[in-house]
């Protein structure tokens, strides 16, 4: 996904990651405008996660983690707020205290002292064995980006088959609708 | 309101009748007749037969630009709507209201690679302000209606709508909607208020003032070039323009530099790197005004009045952004202003510092020798022209910068050209849709000899049509202005850049049946001009100018404000690598 940025406009600022919220009307084609401005422009998208979210399938929520300078962030969400079925665009990044989960399936494959310290990880991050076969697991683990990386990291050692991601689903903390 | 029963392809009828439509410019295929067959059977709209997809959306475009309504497109489906890309494409980047209807395949043969098909709405997805695929005959109406108040509000632009060929045939029921409350699109049109107070305390406040306008005054209607002379005669403030925005404000006014940026004024380039305030109305910052931005207005700061929000922060920092219609801003500052009893700030001393640019002359040519010089033939042609308010499109090139130069537009809408996309074809069908809106107007398509050629096919529309266009061309055997980048950029390589074996162009228009006229010698210029104006049919002129001739000023492509070139003898004839990778 992930689409190099080579915009040399204003190099002076560091990186920084945000995660957006945005609220879209759900018409064919949305996604497609979605991920064509973030390419066409040459932005990063990190992760990005869609699904309806209204009773009447009216409108979804898509989240997408992407970095960049800060005013390359500006611009992102600018960009996206003129887009026609867009309802919102809200930088959680900046609005403040939020929640960001993720959930991975991950496989592992072994046998022995390797299989055992696979288990003993696995109930360290919550992760929950979801299959199960002499030879194998999958875990189901979720929460934060970085905890889920850690995971990963950690099982790479012990027989690491392969991974799904589901990407970044967030939401600002407290009672308010963001 | 009671709804009628009727066929999709009616109710495309009655909706754009419904609309204000008059005209619509087309091209027709199988996957559109039944609309071909609506529109038949009527008498309200009255449908333009194009040569060329592409020539009904730049017509479309000119409609556009010239009568500040929306020009409507109507093509096939496959290469009919490929063949709208590039058009759809320029209004994009000029921001011009226009909704083009394509046909599609039946709905059910829709991904099965059938006949003339193709993803119009996946083709034209980032190429569009929004697009649609209407896939049920009721939501037809809606849409229609709905496309047009995007295409028209806010930052306008291209809307398309992909009609399959079943629903143009089932039955639906048409109602005339009210007014449109969109779901989530909600352009802001009144700037915030006390952002708006900011911008007018600092402009009176500033010392060197300069006021950069671009396109967007004119989109925003007659009001904002009111508002614009008023704001300007309030604050004293020299005045700038983009290439688009050329006609908001008067060039005879003694306040107006000129163009800006790459082959703008002296004056204009000087102010706009001197000054201390700069208030851009309507104007986004492109690279072709900026030059390089780092060495950009530096001491400057600068407010930036837009209705998208986007173009704030894009390519320049600004210190103010207000998000709104730049008439209603204008309006509101013009009004503050004289609540406030504002007495401008400005220096005598800025004034003198741009009598001393303006005293370069760099516009100043000298037509010696027995070649006309192509800003030679634009003056007098401005000379013949200029006290019958004509309306001026152009192709893309030398010409057009020429044009842009030497040209005077006192009033908005009369100046049709692409520039965002730089589309070389653009000008004729322009003229075309701008003498269409305005049959009884003065309408001339400054061209290059290359140019012409990419949409010479709608010669046979204006002579169907009996549209008295004029198309001048500057015909100096070369696409000159890749010539002169070649000249600066490669020691005078002119790779491919020679227009070879050109068709006789007096006798290509004459088979067409229009009149045609060449022009050698510079004594037969003001004659040849005026045989074309006596004329009242379409007239295309070819004059031969000097082959060789290069536009300045200029600013090379990456270069500050302060590094003009004026003349041919300040050019090096190579460039670094760095600058060598900017267009
Ligand atoms: C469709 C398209 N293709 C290529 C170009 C690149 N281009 C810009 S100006 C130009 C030459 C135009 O030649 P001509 O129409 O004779 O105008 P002149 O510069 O000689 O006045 C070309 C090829 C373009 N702008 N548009
Ligand atoms: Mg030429």
């Amino acid at each position: 996904m992930a689409a190099p940025n080579t915009r040399p406009l204003f190099p002076e600022e560091p990186a920084e990651r945000h995660t957006l919220s945005v609220v879209v009307d759900n018409e064919a084609g949305v996604l497609g405008r979605i991920t064509g401005l973030f390419s066409a422009r040459g932005y990063n998208i990190e992760s990005l996660t869609v699904a309806d979210i209204s009773d009447d399938h009216a409108v979804s929520r898509i989240t997408i983690v992407t970095t960049g300078p800060r005013r390359v962030i500006d611009q992102i969400r600018a960009q996206l707020d003129r887009l026609v079925p867009v309802h919102s665009v809200t930088d959680l990044t900046e609005l403040g205290p939020h929640v960001e989960r993720e959930l991975a399936l991950v496989k592992v494959a072994g046998t022995g002292e390797k299989r055992v310290e696979a288990l003993r990880l696995a109930d360290i991050f919550r992760a929950r064995p979801v299959d199960t076969t002499t030879g194998s697991f999958i875990f189901e683990v979720s929460g934060s980006t970085s905890k889920v990386d850690q995971f990963i990291a950690l099982m790479r050692e012990v027989g690491l088959v392969e991974v799904a991601r589901t990407g970044v689903a967030a939401m600002a903390r407290g009672r308010e609708k963001a | 309101m009671q709804g009628r029963e009727m066929s999709g392809a009616q109710i495309v009828v009655e909706a754009l009748a419904d609309l204000g439509v008059e005209l619509i410019f087309g091209y027709p295929g199988g996957a559109v007749l039944p609309i071909y067959d609506a529109l038949f059977r009527q008498a309200r709209i009255r449908h333009i037969l194009v040569r060329h997809e592409q020539g009904a959306v730049h017509a479309a475009e000119g409609y556009a630009r010239a009568s500040g309504k929306p020009g409507v497109v109507l093509v096939t489906s496959g290469p009919g709507a490929t063949n709208a890309v590039t058009g759809i494409t320029d209004a994009l980047m000029d921001s011009i209201p226009i909704v083009v209807l394509t046909g599609q395949v039946a709905t059910h043969l829709i991904g099965s690679d059938a006949f003339q098909e193709c993803d119009t709405v996946g083709i034209t997805r980032h190429c569009s302000k929004h697009n649609y695929l209407v896939k049920e005959t009721e939501r037809l109406g809606p849409v229609l209606h709905e496309a047009f108040h995007i295409a028209t509000s806010g930052r306008p632009g291209p809307v398309v709508v992909d009609i399959p060929k079943d629903v143009q045939v089932a039955r639906a029921t048409y109602r005339r909607p009210g007014p449109i409350q969109h779901r989530s699109y909600r352009p802001r049109v009144k700037g915030d208020l006390g952002a708006i107070e900011a911008a007018v305390e600092m402009l009176a406040a500033a010392e060197r003032p300069i006021l950069y306008t671009g396109g967007g005054v004119i989109n925003s209607g007659p009001n904002a070039a009111q508002a614009l002379r008023e704001l300007a005669r309030l604050c004293g403030a020299p005045v700038t323009s983009t290439l688009m925005g050329l006609g908001a404000f008067p060039a005879s006014s003694p306040q107006f530099l000129g163009m800006l940026g790459m082959h703008g004024t002296y004056e204009a380039n000087m102010a706009m790197n001197q000054c201390d305030l700069m208030l851009c109305l309507g104007a986004r910052f492109d690279d072709r005004v900026t030059g390089r931005v780092d060495a950009f207005s530096p001491d400057s700061r600068k407010i930036h009045v837009d209705i998208d929000r986007s173009s704030f922060n894009k390519t320049v920092r600004v210190d103010l952004a207000i998000e709104g219609d730049v008439g209603h801003v204008m309006d509101d500052m013009v009004k503050l202003w004289r609540a406030r009893g504002h007495r401008p700030a400005i220096t005598e001393d800025w004034w003198a510092r741009i009598r001393g640019w303006r005293a370069v002359d760099c516009l100043a040519f000298r037509q010696t020798g027995p070649e006309i010089l192509p800003q030679h033939a634009i003056a007098r042609l401005y000379a013949a022209v200029k006290d019958r308010d004509p309306i001026i499109s152009t192709e893309v090139g030398q010409h057009q910068m020429w044009a842009a130069q030497h040209f005077r537009f006192e009033k908005p809408n009369r100046w049709l050209t692409s520039g965002g996309l730089g589309t070389m074809g653009y000008g004729l069908p322009a003229a075309i849709g701008a003498q269409l809106a305005f049959p009884g107007k003065l309408v001339i398509d400054i061209a290059g000899e290359a140019s012409i050629l990419m949409n010479i096919q709608e010669l046979g529309t204006a002579a169907q049509y009996r549209l008295p266009v004029k198309v001048f061309v500057l015909n100096n055997e070369y696409m000159g202005m890749v010539r002169q980048w070649q000249d600066l950029t490669y020691e005078g390589r002119h790779a491919e850049s020679y227009s070879d074996s050109l068709p006789d162009f007096v006798q290509l228009a004459e088979a067409f049946g229009w009149k045609g006229l060449r022009i050698e010698r510079p004594d037969e210029l003001d004659s040849g001009i005026a045989e074309m104006l006596a004329h009242d049919g379409p007239v295309f002129v070819d004059c031969r100018v000097a082959r060789l001739e290069n536009c300045f000023p200029m600013i090379p492509s990456g270069a500050a404000h302060t590094e003009m070139l004026l003349a041919p003898s300040e050019v090096a004839g190579t460039v670094d690598a760095a600058a060598e990778a900017l267009v």
